[in-house]
């Protein structure tokens, strides 16, 4: 994972030192290109990736039982991470408010085991809370999604 | 003395009621966050900020400096109370709170941090008042070479002072600049590193990042850990504070100390976690009760509490007179300065005195309050840590998203967010450091801009670094932190040092 995340880095740098060798990184008759900076610092980070990767590949031998997280780890991290990207395509779709709403109930449900009529009345009131807080007192308007399903109230 | 005449009107800014009641109210809100494991300072302001917008300034600063202050108060309740540290700065914390919450002194050892965190801030505070306007008005005098060579001894501290792989300090530090040079470049109007996507032309925000490195990434690491909060009851009354005050003169020799190492490791970046670590380290060292340290001790929770304030209290001398923050939480203010439309750094003190000595003024009231505050609530403030983890996960999750929207009003940033949430769990895992990447972020364009003005009117010699005695010495002593894991590992070989048994528990935040 060590090795991966490093062969990742290093990737990001070198990419950014191809923009910026496109952008221009030396010097032009008014003082120093667009890249000029940005390629110094893609160098750096091809180089510090580089000898995160070599430690890695040669620490290895010696700690390879150690894994970066377990499965059972891994299945609970990714029993909030996708349900967190979903709430995101959520709240990009029908608002802030109601993905809200119904990711805090589904949370609670499934992963709190709570009865449902507790996590609904729960998601609501937080919900309901949330929208007179920031609609209403704080004056913000957030997102309320391509299908607006809010716009009954108003604002 | 006209600086104390400032001070004094900045006590008759905050004491007015709108500013009292933003300054309670940021500090309850403090402590709820520092008290929340997955809700840091730096992003709970990060998340608050924009509510801010339409505050004047003074009252804004008040108010989020204030939740700072109740951070670092509220951080010390989980640790002692639930063993969680809420904020990476209270692990040294839970060492010997933990053991004395168990054997029922939990009402002593709140006290003790509480008072400790309160003297902590308040040396630092005092310090703060006095070096801040000399600071200020020496800063005058810097042109562009002098920021870049600040900045160089900022970022180069990092991999002098922190713990952890320094390839790797460097790597999160240079991803945050590269980051930070994507959208419009600020001195030619190109684009730069957009790839062509419209989303991508104003660049990151760092706030976004805070949110999705600290927040969603905590989330996600808390999660994995399965939290069963399960902890001591805490009942303070009058009478157990008053006895531990009695007790406390007694350890005058290691707040002393640590408020040195605190205010030490706070100007420079070090930052209030590695400032707990090395305070409690070494009052270790130096107690006579050193055994029995990490049973619960008293002066074990002394040592840390006392430092981390210290240490997360002068950050703020950077930030205000430079322009430089000594730690993420600072470094959010100084995104706030920027945004309410003022430029941090020496001109502050001359064009905004009002600003800055209401600032000064609310960390004095702010601890004060502060200490009252958690001293009177503490059972309130544990009540939160036993709303289940299945609730409070997916509403910070949905408080951060509301955060990253409400920053610039755009979708995009809450699948940025999202995005640096998976980078900080990754980063996390792998002991990168992320206050680097952050601060990088934030400086990045700062530094760049100053770096080519000095370039240009240097014709491109990198020997304006050194053209005067300031600007030489900065830059000197930036290589030597720079190079300083060499350095030491030489000195190592030289002369074998005892194991530090205390790094390897130590995190890298």
């Amino acid at each position: 994972m060590e090795a991966i995340v490093a062969a990742l880095l290093f990737a990001f740098g070198a990419t950014f030192v191809y923009q910026s060798v496109e952008l221009g990184f030396r010097w032009a008759s008014d003082g120093p290109q667009s890249g000029f900076f940005p390629f110094y610092v893609a160098l750096i980070i091809c180089g510090s990736s580089l000898t995160v990767f070599v430690n890695a590949l040669r620490g290895k031998a010696g700690r390879r039982d150690e894994s970066f997280v377990e499965r059972g780890q891994l299945w609970k991290v990714m029993q909030v991470l996708i349900p967190a990207a979903i709430f995101v395509l959520g709240v990009q779709l029908i608002g802030i408010y109601v993905s809200s709403a119904i990711y805090i109930a589904l949370f609670m449900r499934f992963l709190g085991k709570y009865s449902w009529v507790k996590s609904v009345l729960i998601a609501a009131i937080i919900c309901v809370t949330l929208f007179f807080m920031f609609e209403i007192w704080f004056q913000v308007p957030l997102y309320k999604g391509t299908w607006d399903l809010t716009s009954w109230t108003g604002y | 003395m006209q600086d104390l005449a400032y001070l004094f009107h900045g006590f008759a800014v905050v004491l007015t009621p709108f500013n009292f009641g933003l300054m309670l109210l940021g500090i309850v809100l403090g402590v709820i966050i520092g008290v929340l494991p997955g809700l840091g300072a730096a992003n709970g302001i990060a998340i608050l900020l924009p509510l801010t917008f339409t505050m004047p300034p003074t009252s804004a600063i008040i108010m989020l400096s204030c939740i700072y202050w109740g951070a670092l108060f509220g951080g010390a309740i989980a640790s002692i109370l639930f063993n969680i540290p809420g904020e990476p700065w209270s692990v040294a914390t839970t060492f010997d709170g933990y053991p004395l919450a168990q054997k029922g002194r939990a009402g002593e050892a709140l006290t003790t941090s509480f008072t400790s965190s309160f003297v902590g801030a308040f040396f630092a505070v005092v310090m703060i008042t006095f070096l801040a306007p000399i600071i200020a008005r020496f800063a005058l005098r810097f042109g562009p070479a002098e920021y870049f060579s600040v900045y160089l001894l900022t970022f180069c501290s990092f991999v002098g002072m922190g713990k952890g792989s320094p390839a790797k300090i460097l790597a999160s530090m240079m991803i945050g600049f590269a980051l930070s040079t994507v959208g419009i470049d600020i001195v030619t109007g190109q684009l730069r590193m957009t790839f062509g996507l419209t989303s991508l032309l104003k660049g990151f925000d760092f706030l976004i990042a805070v949110i999705g490195l600290f927040g969603i990434g905590e989330i996600l690491l808390s999660m994995e850990e399965g939290l069963k909060f399960s902890g001591a009851t805490a009942r303070i009354n009058p009478k157990v504070v008053w006895e531990t005050w009695k007790k406390l003169p007694r350890y005058s020799f290691t707040f002393m100390r640590s408020v040195i190492i605190g205010i030490w490791m706070g100007v420079t970046p070090g930052g209030a976690t590695p400032a707990s670590f090395m305070s409690y380290g070494a009052a270790k060292k130096f107690s006579k009760e050193g055994d029995k340290f990490g049973t619960g001790v008293i002066e074990g929770l002394v040592a840390p509490e006392t430092a981390a304030h210290a240490a997360g209290t002068s950050a703020l001398l950077p930030m205000i007179t430079l322009g430089i923050p000594g730690s993420p939480t600072a470094a959010v203010l100084l995104g706030g300065l920027l945004i309410w439309g003022l430029q941090p750094g020496p001109l502050l003190f001359q064009e905004k005195p009002d600003f800055v000595w209401g600032l000064i003024a609310s960390m004095y009231l702010g601890n004060v309050v502060g200490l009252a505050v958690v001293l009177s609530l503490v059972p309130a403030f544990a009540a939160i840590l036993r709303i289940p983890f299945a609730i409070i996960a997916p509403v910070i999750v949905v408080i951060c998203a509301i955060g990253a929207y409400t920053v610039n009003n755009s979708m995009h940033d809450i699948w940025f967010m999202l995005g640096f949430g998976v980078v900080g769990y990754v980063f996390k895992k792998l002991n990168y450091p992320m206050a680097p990447l952050v601060l990088a972020l934030v400086l990045g364009n700062a530094a760049e801009s100053s770096f080519r003005q000095a370039m240009l009117s240097s014709q491109g010699s990198l020997g304006i670094l050194f053209s005067n005695g300031l600007v030489g010495g900065i830059t000197a002593l930036a290589l030597v932190m720079l190079f300083w894991p060499l350095i030491s590992t030489g000195l190592r070989t030289m002369r074998p040092a005892r194991a530090n048994k205390l790094a390897e528990q130590q995190p890298v935040d």
